[in-house]
């Protein structure tokens, strides 16, 4: 009978240990890293579809309270004509000791890329000539409709901007 | 009963917008006396004798204010003897950000022994004045008939990973544009970093 638990155990942490691994490698491959050149077209599709694009950090204090409300949003229109896509500003050498774990950890539905672009100057007024390079910071687009904001959102905010996008 | 309300809107108006606004190149800059990690406080008008000084809104927590802790410290100790002192100056407020509080500039000055004065903006009403919306942001300011007169704002250089990769050093150029008694080019430049953390009121 003891032998039978300990082989029961050792089965069981094998399994474990592999599903673990597995996972891990699931969210790495979600996770790409892509510089502003091709990061770029993103930002201007016209395909109908609503974009919300937030530029956040995983040590960043108000874009990781704010990222639930995104999350629940992209939930209410993941089959809709509707991408979110969470712009991860973390240093390339965090990919796999931040924020691989961190989007594994907090379970996150959106697409998660890695901006790495350190020459911030050259690309900030391309995203928009309003923001001042701080972030959480968001762009919320479809076709010519066009918007952006330098701070936090809330889901009832993203909302009442999103929803007369979705189309019926 | 309107007229009144109407000033109060325009009074709102007008404040929100120039706390947006702050501080454009060419504006005359305000000094400030806000306490240094070594309990004194200080000012601008401390130092009779300097040119301008490079003044950077920084922090504790912030992943570019620490990526550009060393080259904070290299502009201080080439360009404080030239003339163009390093001030640095804290405006998170720390109920917010606890790594951002009092105590942890004391301690983070005694580990990295920063050249120059690690400021607490305690009432943060000097990084608003500024126009600071990020760390790190750096405000170039040149005397110029006993005025401090603002003559580049943004980044540091252009690469905020890594200081061997930047091919534009903004901070260095344009003081030596100051130097030659030239306006700097660019004299206004972005960079990401993290907001600023304004106390809840």
């Amino acid at each position: 009978m003891k032998s039978l638990i300990k082989k029961f155990l050792k089965v069981a942490i094998i399994l474990l240990f592999f599903s673990a691994f597995a996972d891990v490698n699931a969210q790495l491959s979600k996770v790409q890293i892509l510089d502003f050149e091709n990061f770029e077209p993103l930002l201007n599709k016209s395909n109908d579809t609503v974009y919300v694009i937030n530029f956040w950090a995983t040590w960043c204090v108000p874009c990781v309270k704010e990222l639930p409300d995104f999350e629940q949003l992209n939930a209410t229109y993941a089959d809709k004509n509707f991408k979110m896509i969470l712009v991860s500003l973390d240093f390339k050498s965090a990919l796999e000791s931040r924020v691989i774990p961190f989007v594994a950890e907090k379970n996150i539905k959106a697409e998660v890329l890695l901006l790495h672009a350190p020459d911030a100057n050259a690309w900030i007024n391309k995203v928009n000539p309003s923001w001042s390079g701080a972030i959480p910071a968001t762009v919320i687009y479809k076709n010519d409709f066009r918007l952006f904001h330098e701070g936090s959102y809330t889901y009832q905010e993203l909302n009442t901007i999103v929803k007369p996008l979705i189309n019926p | 009963m309107k007229k009144s309300f109407f000033t109060l809107i325009f009074t709102l108006l007008i404040s929100v917008a120039s706390m947006a606004q702050g501080y454009k190149v060419g504006d005359k800059a305000a000094d400030f006396n806000l306490m240094n990690t070594d309990g004194k406080m200080v000012s601008m008008a401390d130092y009779p004798d300097s040119k301008g000084f490079i003044v950077i809104f920084t922090c504790n927590h912030c992943p570019y204010s620490i990526a550009y802790e060393d080259r904070k410290i290299a502009l201080a100790e080439k360009f404080a003897p030239l003339g163009y002192p390093v001030i640095a100056i804290n405006p998170n407020d720390s109920t917010i950000v606890p790594q951002d509080s009092y105590s942890n500039m004391v301690k983070r000055t005694a580990e990295k022994g920063f050249p120059y004065p690690y400021l607490l903006d305690a009432d943060q009403t000097v990084f608003q004045q500024y126009g600071a919306t990020r760390t790190p942001h750096v405000y170039l300011l040149n005397k110029e008939s006993d005025d401090l007169i603002v003559r580049y704002i943004g980044a540091i250089d252009n690469n905020y990973e890594n200081a061997k990769n930047a091919s534009e050093h903004y901070v260095e150029d344009a003081i030596e544009a100051l130097q030659q008694g030239q306006n700097p080019d660019p004299d206004f430049t972005k960079a990401i970093g993290c907001s600023i953390k304004i106390k809840k009121s």
